[in-house]
């Protein structure tokens, strides 16, 4: 278990009548950027959330960082960054008192804070400012520095890059890829298929079962399509 | 305490201390409202309704009947016999006060007793029926001297007051108690649910959910600085009636400062709870105002007499927590009881501290979805 960042076997979660997610196993190895697809209520954010402990499995089970999601929770939450798609820095608060926060909340010292704080300014190339006031593309890159400030082992990213301009898309994964050098797995969910490509593996998220689970390569040489867009197209809509 | 928690606490106070709008107005409300109030209730009172009860009308009776019409402060809109005329012209809201002159007025006037008279105001309005009573006592008073005058002997008049509705009345004072009610309740229940269902709104409550904080370090820490606000606003408010309306302080300062503490934890669970069963800022604004200000104001025996709501309403007041709270802070302003008086009171809003804030705590989490 040790390779492994995430195990999910047969996670299942009901609302109600309705399912989810139905009954789904896979696993991401330690440091790989694993692509998370699906269409709009395929049950992404579902399976995300029974991850980072934000709603309880209905069955089955999951380990993050080689711990159990229903007994360990606790441990597990110092161990995983999370950035969601909508921006959560505050707005009101500068730079520096938002990295303070989240170094507080997450038991780093001052020390640390303090040191991180001035490498990730000196790194994005940003000056200390009102959060507020800082364009949507440089909002995005802090607020994912700021979900790896205490050098998870995991990082949650959902959406991180909607409504943000193809140049900063592409630098917000070069800070991906470097965030993977470190040894920090990549657990991203996306709407951009291109960006489906830059990643390890992928999987794709059909009707709360996983459709399909591989390299983006072997996706598109078993399926027999050219892209990955393609391929989600095709199992999105199974006609 | 520990660090993460700190860290918690820290960002909520940049939040408040960075909207100076916001702070400001929070910092200045007990100054205005206090002014408002106290001159607002201070109406100067015309025209009173006056209900005279003369059984055996006397020369002295009709000469106070005059004096009192001459001072243009009162109107006579009855005169009859007996006591039982006067009943029905309260209930129909026809007199505001009734003089009741015993029989035989003048005969006790000169002879050897004190001669006597009933004087019963209608107190649904306590400020008003205090200034009422004043202007009475005065004619009586003033006609008491200068008839003694007369005689070169001193006359006794003993007027026998009844406040009728609101038969505790103590005095125009009553409004500062209530009002602190008010403002903890405005900067305690509205400010947290506010706070906290921006952070549901924006997202970052999801952030703060999945780190380590704990659901109860998130609300103490929401809490913890509107506490302080609270405690800024109950010293401005008692220095403002204090020294504007010079109200009285007989009780202990230090419990009334607990009181309000404990009072104001009330509010900030409420406000916790509203923000967790809300979606958005402005639900939760409108359901603050809902659920707290309304009856902290209207339900709390502030404005209205409790004894004078229908039964109904009496027992609605019960889970009003402004309602024991107001009681307490009368009790320790005005008639400056201590712990030993207050303690049943005191243990309701121990109680409803406890349930409401174990039920935000626990509504909190789950209503994230």
């Amino acid at each position: 278990m040790s390779g492994l960042a995430i195990e999910v076997v047969d996670l299942t979660r009901r609302f109600g009548g309705f399912t989810a997610v139905d009954n789904i196993s896979f696993e991401v190895a330690a440091g790989e950027v694993f692509g998370f697809l699906g269409a709009n209520g395929a049950g992404k954010t579902t399976a995300i959330k029974m991850l980072i402990g934000l709603l309880a499995p209905t069955s089955g089970k999951a380990h993050v960082a080689g711990l159990d999601v229903k007994t360990q929770m606790d441990q597990i939450r110092t161990r995983i960054g999370y950035m969601s798609q909508r921006f959560s820095l505050y707005e009101d608060l500068t730079v520096l008192e938002n990295i303070q926060l989240y170094g507080g909340i997450y038991g780093l010292s001052d020390a640390q804070i303090t040191e991180r704080s001035k490498a990730m300014l000196a790194s994005l190339g940003l000056a200390d400012d009102f959060v507020g006031r800082l364009p949507l593309g440089w909002k995005q890159k802090l607020a994912f520095s700021v979900a790896l400030l205490h050098e998870p082992a995991v990082v949650f990213l959902d959406e991180p890059t909607g409504g943000v301009d193809p140049l900063t898309r592409r630098q917000f994964w070069e800070l991906i890829y470097a965030a993977a050098a470190r040894g920090t797995t990549v657990f991203v969910t996306t709407h951009y298929m291109d960006e489906a490509e830059y990643c390890d593996r992928i999987s794709i998220m059909v009707d709360g079962h996983i459709g399909a689970i591989g390299t983006p390569r072997e996706l598109k040489e078993k399926w027999n399509v050219p892209t990955i867009d393609e391929l989600f197209v095709r199992l999105a809509r199974p006609a | 305490m520990s660090p993460t928690l700190l860290a918690f606490i820290v960002k909520e106070l940049r939040h408040i201390l960075r909207d100076r709008q916001t702070l400001t107005i929070l910092l200045l409300m007990p100054l205005v409202q206090v002014v408002l109030f106290g001159y607002a209730l201070r109406s100067d009172v015309r025209d009173v309704r006056l209900a005279i009860v003369d059984p055996s009308p006397d020369y002295a009776t009709i000469a106070l009947r005059d004096r009192l019409v001459a001072a243009r402060r009162f109107k006579i809109v009855s005169v009859s016999p007996s006591m039982t005329s006067v009943e029905p012209l309260f209930r129909q809201g026809k007199a505001d006060v009734a003089i009741a002159f015993e029989p035989d007025f003048a005969g006790h006037l000169h002879g050897n007793g004190p001669a006597k008279l009933l004087l019963a105001i209608d107190a649904s309005d306590p400020n008003t029926a205090t200034t009422m009573q004043a202007y009475a006592r005065a004619v009586i008073t003033s006609y008491e001297a200068e008839v003694g005058a007369g005689l070169n002997q001193p006359i006794r008049i003993i007027p026998d007051t009844r406040m009728r509705f609101n038969p505790t009345l103590e005095s125009v004072n009553l409004f500062v108690p209530g009002l602190i009610a008010l403002v903890l309740t405005l900067v305690s229940a509205l400010m947290t649910a506010i706070s906290l269902s921006r952070e549901k709104e924006r997202g970052t409550l999801e952030i703060l959910l999945v780190s380590p904080l704990r659901p109860w370090q998130i609300i103490v820490g929401k809490v913890l600085p509107y506490l302080g606000l609270a405690f800024a606003n109950v010293l401005t408010a008692l220095l403002a009636a204090w020294l504007i309306f010079h109200v009285p302080f007989r009780g202990s300062v230090l419990l009334l400062l607990s009181e309000s503490l404990l009072y104001a934890m009330v509010s900030l669970a409420l406000g916790v709870l509203v923000a967790s069963l809300t979606t958005s800022q402005r639900v939760a604004m409108l359901a603050a105002l809902l659920v707290t200000m309304l009856p902290s104001s209207l339900l709390s025996g502030m404005v209205f007499p409790i004894a004078s709501m229908p039964v109904f309403l009496q027992w609605v007041s019960a889970i009003v927590p402004a309602r024991w709270f107001i009681v307490i802070a009368r009790g320790i302003m005005l008639k400056g009881v201590g712990l030993d008086y207050l303690w049943r009171e005191t243990l309701v809003l121990l109680g409803m501290t406890v349930v409401l804030m174990g039920i935000a705590v626990r509504s909190f989490k789950p209503r994230l979805e």
